[in-house]
């Protein structure tokens, strides 16, 4: 094999693009991407959704045909022997490429037999790679019954039962939580130490990108930037700023920041709103027009993040100016305010003491399994609420007899001054829901779903054309109205789910992993108007399992094993991680220090 | 060899797991086959049995009693008995009785002097099928009777032409005795067609196909991995339903064993072939399992004359039936179990069953690529 020798780079990809030809149209993929991975690095190929990058990582296992350009992995070209380039990669799909009705052995033994993996050697490999997964003591269980990190730690088992020379992975991490997550990566660093394996990993966490020694950025088939992570991040340098202001919420602050001129972007983070200004812009004055108080403007170090979103909004088209675009998002949060306030008869639409969802020792069992265990928690009006947990801590479970749809085995639930016990029904009628899949008839078009889900909340006439109306308006619907739903962009997809969860003007609005496969840049639109929702007296609950989102609550419980761990708000919580290693921990940090800290006794 | 061996025998072993632990593949091997074969064999029957006669006998006397008790002794008919044409129709209305037999005052005189008589028959056409049996039946038991009758009078027949019915190969006129045989047909198109479909379309759902694509195993591997399994699990389903049909049914089997097994052998290739085939494209569960009803299920039921006379079809229909692969296993089912090894009715079908296997297995294996796209 005179492949080691001859090319340096396990991976390279030459002017490859890539095009999807349908019957109604053509999507262009990938359009003449170039880059080329290093062996023994681990390379991250990052981008918002529709990037382009399961398509890269399909091209480069040789499950699409090359269409123009050239592929080579580890010295072969792929288009002319896909055969022999798959007999020294490993490749990993999105949903891990498990039989879930066999066993995790069985698993292993299929992918050993199928991949002709010695007998002799098949025996020390998998016991090696059982430990370093920590899946020994599950050996005998089905796959499907394992939890979504467990499952994903087999998956890549899987494809390293012989040892690959590169590993293809897309998107190992999608909805696994923290720690296994960080598990992962830790399996991950050591493989490249210990046996010089090559990988490729896509992933929607920008934190995860962090980690690799090369990111590749993709944005609409185009290769934006190919570079290490930390010149990445310098990108931004002297762009990036914490502001506040004494007296304003940084909600408002952080709505008036985002439209103003040479703001990038503006988000959330503990007390402050981060912005990103446009390079050559000037950090905004010490007042903006729109606000009386003086700010205070202090530049920080520029994050991974920063870059990335600086880096997607210099390349893509500026937005028509008949499209509001996030930053106008708040503009008609004035009008939605008045409506509410009309409709709530005057109501005070801002934050008051009064509890509008009350939790007190709230149970749910199934059998003898408790999957929620004597949970209190109160949500007030205007506020954003988070219920974070990992998988199976009991969050679905919370969040389903909030919505009234599975009534609770023990405890106190009032939603909207209703006890759910008795009026279910009627505290439904002032509850939005949206699940996490978006729930939208993919056949019927934005117009229809739209019709659909006002007739479903019983709006009638003229008062169902002007839900509409707000709802295409509102959430800049218009030009897709006759669009079916299913060929939407996932973004437009995520705010016609929010507009159908809206139509009746509910007063608490009830999110479950609203942006979960969304990517940073939609989440951040998405956020905004949820924001704006509650600036205007709405009551937000929210699932998630992106930590930095919990920087968006103004309150949040992490629960585990079914129990509250820790409530309060985000900078209360993180403070409780603060070690001298770790003098500046995330939301993250915190949430895994809090579930160690919980394990602890228990494993003593 | 070896390694490419070992790899099959991975994916065997996995189909096989996967087959025992799935209850729905079970339930479509098995239980419906099951369910189909007690609906055909006890439920549903194409034959008049018992059916309720009104027989309307104006003026009772030796010669109606002796029709009547020549219609109620026949297995066809019940018969009850009314003295005028009202009160029968009111029955019929009613829908006490399936018709009426209307013997006219003036019925025994006319027999007597003319040796013949006429008789009113009214039947309910709703069913038009079993109209028309009745009326067949009914028929028969007249012209027995009258028959009967002359030769006790020691005179010959007044009929014209003296009908003598002979009934070959299904001399009990059983309708089960032929329903049941085509049902194998039914059986082995469930696990052939649609099985393969929905299993390879799971693959596809669950991204397992994806995972192993990127293996060593060739697409003849994973290919074969799914033919076997569901051949094995579809012979076991045709030699069940044998096994129930000729025991517990009590359908007569009069070809060979080897002849059924070979030619079944060749449809569930060809049916494997649509399902492998089908699976290429329909990449959910749904939609592989609405196409592989459509396109085999369904015409294996109507089109292949297991229940339908294909040649009472009109032409157009007909013609379709020359693309539905049961319609040529059935016409083979049919002679090996109602009249034995009938070559000129096995041999050209079984060629067209060899040349449909080798068309859909052969656009299946073209069709598959280690790709996606």
């Amino acid at each position: 094999m005179p492949a080691a020798g001859e090319s340096p780079a396990a991976l390279r990809l030459e002017k490859v693009s890539h095009a999807f030809v349908s019957a109604r149209r053509t999507a262009t993929a990938l359009r003449e991407v170039s880059a080329d991975a290093a062996r023994g690095t681990v390379t991250g190929v990052i981008g918002p959704d529709g990037a382009g990058k399961t398509t890269l990582l399909r091209l480069a296992a040789g499950l699409l045909k090359v269409q123009s350009g050239r592929i080579e992995v580890l010295g072969i070209d792929v288009a002319r022997d896909p055969d022999q380039a798959r007999r020294r990669l490993g490749y990993m799909p999105q949903r891990f490429g498990l039989y879930e009705d066999l066993t995790v052995r069985e698993n292993l033994d299929l992918y050993a037999k199928v991949q002709n993996v010695p007998a002799a050697q098949r025996h020390r490999r998998g016991g090696e790679l059982l430990h370093m997964t920590g899946l020994e003591p599950f050996l005998g269980r089905l796959a499907g019954r394992l939890s979504g990190g467990m499952k994903q730690k087999l998956g890549l088992a899987c494809t390293l039962v012989r040892v690959p020379e590169l590993l293809l992975l897309d998107e190992p991490t999608v909805g696994v939580d923290p720690v296994s997550r960080r598990e992962l990566w830790e399996i991950i660093d050591h493989l490249v130490h210990t046996e010089q394996l090559t990988v490729m990993v896509s992933t929607s966490y920008l934190d995860e990108a962090e980690r690799c020694q090369r990111v590749l950025l993709l944005h609409e088939g185009r290769l934006v930037a190919a570079t290490d992570p930390a010149s990445f991040t310098a990108r931004s340098t002297g762009r990036s700023f914490h502001v506040s202001a004494a007296g304003i919420g940084k909600r408002q602050l952080q709505e008036q920041l985002a439209r103003t001129p040479g703001v990038i972007d503006a988000t959330i983070q503990g007390a402050f709103v981060r912005i990103v200004t446009a390079p050559g812009a000037q950090p905004p004055a010490d007042s903006l027009a729109a606000l009386a108080a003086p700010l205070s403007v202090v530049a920080v170090p520029p994050r991974f993040e920063d870059s990335f979103v600086a880096q997607i909004k210099q390349v893509s088209a500026p937005p028509p100016p008949n499209t509001p675009a996030i930053a106008t998002g708040g503009t008609r949060s004035e009008e939605e305010a008045s409506a509410a306030m009309t409709r709530r008869e005057g109501r005070a639409p801002s934050t008051t003491d009064e509890a509008v969802i009350f939790a007190d020792r709230l149970t749910r069992r199934f059998g003898d399994f408790v999957a929620v265990d004597a949970i209190s928690f109160q949500v007030r009006r205007g506020e954003i609420f988070g219920l974070l947990g990992a998988n199976g801590a009991g969050k679905s479970t919370t969040f389903r007899m909030l919505c009234g749809l599975l009534p609770a085995s023990d405890g106190t639930l009032r939603v909207a001054g209703y006890d759910l016990r008795h009026a279910a029904a009627s505290a439904r009628g002032r509850i939005g829901y949206m699940a996490q899949k978006f729930s939208l008839y993919a056949d019927l078009s934005v117009a229809e779903n739209l019709r659909f889900f006002a007739s479903a909340y019983r709006l009638h006439g003229a008062q169902r054309s002007a839900r509409i109306d707000w709802a295409l308006e509102e959430f800049v619907l218009g030009p897709y109205l006759d669009v079916v739903s299913r060929d939407l962009p996932l973004g437009y997809k995520q705010r016609l789910a929010l507009a159908c969860a809206l139509m009746h003007a509910p007063e608490i609005l009830f999110l479950d992993e609203p942006t979960s496969g969304v990517d940073p840049l939609a989440r951040r639109e998405f956020w905004l108007r949820i924001n704006a929702l509650a600036e205007s007296g709405v009551t937000v609950l929210v699932t998630t399992h992106f930590m930095e989102e919990a920087e968006y609550c103004d309150r949040l419980a992490i629960l585990a094993q079914g129990r509250v761990l820790a409530a309060g708000d985000p900078e209360s919580l993180k403070a409780r991680a603060r070690t001298a290693a770790q003098p500046q921990p995330t939301m993250e940090d915190a949430f895994i220090a809090l579930l160690e800290a919980a394990a602890a006794p228990q494993a003593a | 060899m070896r390694e490419s061996l070992e790899r099959l025998a991975g994916l065997l072993h996995k189909e096989a797991l996967q087959i025992l632990r799935d209850p729905s593949a079970l339930a479509i091997a098995f239980l419906l086959p099951a369910i189909l074969l007690v609906i055909f064999g006890y439920g549903v029957t194409l034959d008049p049995h018992h059916v309720p006669l009104a027989v309307v006998v104006e003026q009772p006397d030796a010669i109606t009693q002796s029709f009547v008790s020549a219609l109620g002794g026949t297995p066809y008919f019940t018969t009850e008995t009314f003295n005028t044409i009202q009160a029968a129709d009111r029955a019929f209305d009613a829908r006490e009785v399936s018709g009426i037999i209307w013997l006219r005052a003036n019925f025994a005189r006319q027999l007597t002097s003319r040796g013949d008589a006429p008789i009113g028959v009214i039947v309910n056409g709703v069913d038009a099928n079993t109209a028309r049996l009745i009326e067949g039946y009914l028929q028969q038991t007249w012209a027995t009777w009258l028959a009967a009758r002359s030769r006790a009078q020691g005179r010959p027949a007044g009929l014209p032409v003296a009908v003598e019915p002979r009934v070959r190969f299904n001399a009990a006129v059983s309708s089960r005795d032929y329903l049941v045989p085509g049902l194998i047909a039914i059986v082995m198109t469930l696990t052939g067609a649609l099985l393969t479909a929905l299993v390879i379309a799971r693959e596809w759902e669950h991204g397992t196909l994806e995972a192993l694509m990127v293996t060593r195993a060739s697409i003849r591997e994973i290919l074969l991995a799914k033919l076997l399994p569901y051949f094995v699990l579809g012979m076991g389903g045709m030699l069940a339903t044998l096994a129930l049909a000729v025991t517990l049914f009590a359908v007569p089997f009069r070809g060979s064993l080897l002849v059924l097994t070979a030619a079944s052998a060749l449809f569930l290739l060809a049916a494997l072939g649509m399902g492998l085939l089908i699976s290429s494209f329909a990449r959910n569960q749904f939609v592989a399992g609405q196409i592989a009803i459509i396109v085999t299920f369904l015409p294996a039921f109507i089109l292949s004359g297991f229940v339908f006379d294909i040649g009472s079809m009109p032409w157009a229909v007909r013609l379709i039936t020359y693309l539905v692969a049961a319609r040529y296993f059935v016409a083979i089912l049919q002679s090996e179990f109602l009249a034995g090894n009938v070559w000129s009715v096995i041999v050209p079908n079984a060629l067209a069953l060899l040349l449909m296997a080798l068309i859909f297995l052969g656009a299946a294996r073209l069709g598959a690529r280690k790709r996606l796209d």
